[in-house]
């Protein structure tokens, strides 16, 4: 390669005022195969690009050398622009002259030097660059949602209503989800199982939405576009083809009194049920653990009683594959279990006496208490002794803002549903008094903070900012010790009833789910998004997207927000019948590699498999290690780690790292 | 098991009746604790109010010597002094150059080798299924409050002992004694300690509490691990009571005067004789 253009840019001010461009275009004129070397004040404008196709174009350049910002910011602009002149888009560097060398630097002579240097070495990387084409691989228009609450519902239903397929898989026996347990949502107050249960139904009865209830993925292969996932369903003992949910196994089963998982034990249910009425599909489970047929072959009225024959005791668990070309994760959250102290950090909250003393619940407990659909018909009862409580202490912020023995971070969601828990209690006990203790009252949102003023001037929620200190019982009352610290003064409340807002964490096996999928996630197990900002619901592995409650704390406009984009994401992927893919990738060199299989091992994105090397007619040459274009990142790992030199990345080769290298010799 | 022992100022002053009954209940449990030899206070409250490193190096060098003297593991049976000892143990342990500096000063090598039990980890380590055994006369008259105190559980990060809030290993050995240890609420409550000196009132209003929630509780006498505790519950009970206007008449054990009594030890041998509430 000998026609080489260096095209080296201003930055307005940026890079010209610490470096004399001019300076170093005349300097990288001199190096030997650069044809033309020229400098301009925004490279990346439409006259510059101009410019840089006008070169290309008259000196018939064969390789171009961008000297300005970081290639995160116009690597792609300027590949562009070459590929417009009829300039392979590989076949273009950029030289970072500006984060490099013009912002962290104040001695211009000195800048001057090292922007010559920094184009010296991309210019020789350069030189060893070839034409590169861009990988093309098919795409499976078919998503996974994993997870059927909200956030997965929301996705679902975009997506199949954009006319794919969806493949849902939810871990309990019916979707819905935390929500189809929430009495009334804040701040309208709607109903949460009446404007759940419609979209529930819709999940159930859509043409392209096939729905795997009572089943978790267990493992994904695959890359973008090209998805295997492997889903267990779990034996429910119940064949949902024939049941036609009449319910005379569940009002027949003699073991009524197990603790209801939909209640939060808050009520009870028997051995064989369905977690809600409205539930979907509204189809029982046989709890294996407590049934007395399957544990030591009793009872058995169930099956007797069916009039389809649809229980089957010797049902087991089976595993099925589903090809997906995307997967959007949705798998929600769970309250942090404060009544115990739990391994690691979280110490848990004894002084609350969560599970030691039954009026003290927690806030998805009382939202049950609140339910119309719970179990007590919407009736607020205290569970010690079934009576009407006429004062109740909420807390906030349990286990959540808590470094010491919690979690560091805001649980968004708890300032607001306390002050509507407050507001439903007020509603159902006239003559009640709600007490909230809290550090700060959180109320961003539309119509957030009103709703929160209403129940503190309308409906006299008395709010205290401190903590509770200890929660002790004394002749049938909650002794709440706690501080107002704005009144300066130790606050004791007799209660009878006392509401934990825990934090929120994430679902538990979400981390095992996203080794699976390549995910990153934080310290406390919530899922990473790729960008902050710019891309909420991408992640780090091309065609997984995240949306609701198992990337943060978020409430349910929120998680639905997010879901649509997620699902919108999912459409851009399969609006093209193939995906282009970087084509700067990993490659073996099957005849020097041994088949140490060391990348194997390490590639962080499975990209590696273990091959045989054939002759024509099929005949075994030797073993060697291959990568599989779709999935591999271009991360580098196989190279550092192969110990015969046989792995390289293409763009990126050991020969050009070394002429770089050399070249500042 | 070689046990050094280091019993803290209380323990040869106000509270000489705890050594003597844990001297003798563990004798007859085959436990013989030696005490260090040339221990010093170990700064309870007075040294970290004062100076951070002070109240470092005055337990550190009492962990040294023991370790000097050739122990692995050291009994403090009062509270304060094992959070002090763990204290000084785990920030030792966290920093080198603390490790080499206090060294220095206390003019022997603070290793933080040496582990630190309490009472009742002590009583563990005998065994409940043996004490169990050696039990002569079961205590099934006594429903006792066993009373933690506020430091034989906290810092949790510092003792790492039990649960920190709702705590069960002293119902446990009270248990195996045939006692009926009550449930209550006062359990790790503070019950004033050394601000018996500073401002008596405060001492007997918290102490008062812990009395009152469990005679509510239907306890007939407390149980304790602490000499401080002990003052104030005991000795101040019949203050708090007159100042109050109420009647509690709950006598408070320690730990070692119930198991000795299971064991069928006398109230003399045990040193019960001298306690205030009978």
């Amino acid at each position: 390669m000998s026609r080489i253009g260096v095209f080296v840019c201003w930055c307005g001010e940026n890079i010209a005022r610490t470096v004399d461009v001019a300076e170093v275009a005349t300097a990288a004129a001199k190096i030997p195969g650069v044809r033309c070397s020229v400098h301009y004040k925004y490279m990346c404008s439409d006259p510059g690009q101009a410019m840089i196709r006008e070169r290309i174009e008259s000196e018939k350049l064969d390789g171009m050398v961008v000297a300005s910002c970081s290639p995160h910011m116009h690597l792609k602009t300027f590949r562009k622009t070459a590929q417009r002149a009829g300039l392979n888009p590989y076949l273009v560097e950029m030289a970072n002259i500006r984060e490099h060398c013009s912002w962290v630097h104040r001695d211009r002579s000195q800048a001057t030097a090292k922007a010559a240097e920094i184009i010296r070495m991309s210019v020789e990387k350069v030189r060893q660059n070839h034409a590169l084409e861009a990988i093309r691989v098919p795409v499976t228009r078919r998503a996974l949602v994993i997870g059927g609450g909200v956030a997965g519902i929301q996705a679902a239903l975009d997506i199949a209503d954009a006319g794919y397929e969806v493949v849902m898989v939810e871990r309990e026996p019916s979707i819905g989800g935390k929500m189809a347990g929430l009495s009334e949502t804040f701040p309208t107050l709607d109903c949460s199982q009446c404007i759940l249960t419609p979209r529930m139904v819709e999940v159930g009865q859509h043409p392209r939405i096939k729905l795997y209830s009572y089943s978790e993925v267990e493992g994904v292969n695959g890359f973008v576009g090209n998805f295997t996932a492997k889903i267990r369903r779990k034996a429910r003992y119940v064949d949902i083809s024939r049941c036609t949910g009449c319910g005379e196994c569940w009002n027949v089963c003699p073991l009524k009194r197990n603790p209801s998982e939909f209640d939060f034990k808050m009520g009870t249910r028997p051995a064989i049920y369905v977690p809600f009425p409205q539930a979907v599909p509204a189809r029982p489970v046989i709890d294996s653990k407590t049934c007395a047929k399957l544990i030591r072959n009793g009872c058995g009225l169930c099956a007797k009683k069916c009039p389809t024959g649809a229980i089957n005791f010797q049902d087991t668990d089976e595993v099925i594959e589903e090809k997906v070309g995307a997967i959007v994760v949705a798998t929600g959250y769970q309250l942090y279990d404060i009544g115990k102290q739990q391994t690691g950090k979280l110490g848990g909250y004894g002084e609350y006496g969560y599970g030691k003393y039954k009026d003290v619940i927690d806030s998805l407990q009382f939202e049950r208490l609140v339910s119309a659909s719970g179990p007590t018909n919407g009736v607020i009862k205290r569970p010690s002794d079934g009576a009407e409580p006429k004062n109740v202490v909420f807390i906030s912020c349990v286990g959540s803002r808590d470094c010491a023995k919690g979690l560091s971070y805001c649980s968004k969601i708890c300032c607001m549903y306390t002050a509507k828990h407050t507001m439903l209690y007020k509603h159902k006990v006239h003559d009640g008094q709600a007490h909230v203790f809290y550090m700060d009252i959180r109320s961003g949102g539309k119509g957030y903070e009103e709703f929160v003023r209403r129940a503190i001037e309308q409906n006299g929620a008395q709010y205290y900012r401190g903590r509770v200190s200890k929660i002790t019982e004394q002749n049938g009352k909650l002794i709440v010790r706690g501080a107002d610290t704005l009144a300066g003064t130790p606050v004791v409340i007799a209660a009878d009833l006392v509401v934990l807002a825990s934090a929120m964490r994430p679902s538990p096996g979400v981390t095992d789910l996203a080794r699976m999928l390549n995910v990153g996630y934080d310290e406390h197990g919530f899922l990473l998004e790729s960008h902050p900002k710019l891309r909420p619901v991408e992640t780090n592995a091309a065609g997984v997207f995240i949306c609701g409650a198992c990337h943060s704390p978020k409430d349910i406009p929120e998680s639905v927000a997010q879901a649509s984009a997620a699902a919108a994401k999912t459409q851009i992927l399969f609006a093209a019948e193939e995906l282009t893919r970087e084509p700067e990738i990993a490659q073996i060199n099957e005849q020097t590699c041994a088949a140490c299989y060391a990348c194997f091992r390490t590639c962080p994105y499975h990209a590696i498999e273990q091959a045989e090397v054939r002759t024509p007619r099929g005949v075994f040459v030797k073993k060697t290690a291959r990568v599989n274009p779709g999935l591999c990142m271009g991360c580098g790992t196989c190279v550092t780690v192969c110990p015969s030199k046989s792995a390289e990345l293409e763009g990126f080769t050991e020969q050009q790292i070394y002429s770089m290298v050399e070249s500042l010799a | 098991m070689r046990l050094a022992y280091y019993p803290g100022c209380a323990l040869h002053g106000s509270s000489n009746d705890y050594e003597q009954s844990l001297r003798v209940c563990l004798g007859k449990l085959g436990v013989e604790p030696q005490e260090i030899k040339e221990w010093i206070c170990c700064g309870a409250t007075a040294a970290h109010a004062l100076n951070h490193k002070l109240s470092i190096a005055l337990p550190a060098r009492n962990l040294a010597l023991a370790a000097q003297q050739g122990f692995q593991e050291l009994l403090a049976p009062c509270p304060m002094c094992s959070m002090q000892l763990l204290k000084a143990t785990k920030l030792i342990a966290a920093d080198a150059g603390l490790r080499r500096e206090i060294s220095t000063i206390v003019e022997a090598e603070a290793s933080g080798r040496v582990k630190v039990l309490n009472l009742i980890q002590v009583l563990e380590r005998v065994g409940l299924e043996r004490i169990k055994a050696g039990v002569q006369k079961p205590l099934t008259e006594l429903k006792p409050a066993c009373y933690y105190g506020c430091l034989l559980t906290r810092p949790p990060d510092v003792v790492k002992f039990d649960d920190s809030e709702q705590p069960s290993s002293f119902e446990s050995i009270l248990a195996a004694l045939g006692a009926k240890p009550v449930d209550w609420n006062f359990r790790t409550e503070c019950c004033g300690g050394g601000m018996t000196m500073a401002k008596e009132e405060t001492v007997l209003d918290l102490s008062r509490r812990i009395l009152a929630d469990a005679q509510q509780h239907g306890a007939n006498c407390l149980a304790t691990a602490c000499p401080m505790c002990h003052v104030n519950l005991d000795m101040k009970q019949r203050g708090i009571e007159e100042r109050y206007g109420v009647r509690f008449g709950l006598p408070v054990y320690y730990l070692t005067d119930l198991v000795g009594l299971a064991l069928e030890m006398s109230s003399k041998e045990l040193g019960i004789d001298r306690h205030f509430v009978r």
